[in-house]
């Protein structure tokens, strides 16, 4: 049942990288990385119970607070930018 | 009692490995941005959830359900607060005027994220 699990997650995962390179706007793209960031905490975890090591958990854990911290930077950058272009058409 | 915990376990495993699998059907197939934003909800809350309570009902160490069990609580708190600053975004931004239901008169409020 893990691997069943971990293979799921994989073609989730694969789905989130075909949106990711679909997406018709940005916010498609953000959405995308997000919930590719969230499997691959759950692939980490898998992964360690797989394959016998569950130290992999320090790794899941960290990753899951890099994503956070990518996902609110990115959206904080995408803010500025496109307020400034609404800006210049306006203008 | 031992395999009924583990009965119990797949079992919890295999209800997220399908709400993982629904919300990447999700992903790709719904039509719009505020949909697809509903089906990344559904996976990233309640399947991450099912796969780690799946995970913690798997093993007997001790330290290693406290990690799995930050782990879950960290996820909880972390993602809907995320989606909460992308919809904020994507609302404030252009994805309404994308809808038609904004005109260009209306003014860009100014970001608070």
């Amino acid at each position: 049942m893990l691997i069943a699990a971990t293979i799921a997650i994989f073609v989730v995962m694969i789905m989130a990288v075909a949106r990711g390179v679909l997406g018709p706007t940005l916010y498609d793209r953000v959405l995308a990385v997000n919930m590719f960031g969230t499997k691959t905490v759950l692939l980490i975890s898998l992964l360690g119970f797989v394959m016998g090591r569950p130290e992999f958990l320090d790794i899941a854990i960290v990753y899951a607070l890099i994503n956070f911290i990518s996902v609110i930077g990115v959206l904080r950058y995408s803010d500025n930018f496109m307020l400034k272009r609404n800006g210049q058409k306006k203008n | 009692m031992d395999s009924l915990i583990q009965i119990s376990s797949g079992f919890f495993l295999l209800v997220g490995s399908f709400l993982c699998v629904s919300g990447g059907v999700g992903i790709l197939r719904f039509p719009d941005f505020y949909t697809r934003m509903h089906a990344v909800g559904v996976t990233e809350t309640l399947a991450t959830a099912m796969i780690l309570i799946g995970l913690i009902l798997h093993n007997p160490d001790f330290l290693v359900d406290i990690k799995l069990l930050l782990i879950l609580l960290m996820t909880l708190f972390i993602s809907p607060s995320a989606s909460h600053a992308l919809a904020n975004a994507a609302m404030r931004n252009e994805m309404l005027k994308s809808n038609e239901n904004k005109t260009d008169s209306d003014e860009v409020k100014p970001s608070n994220l």
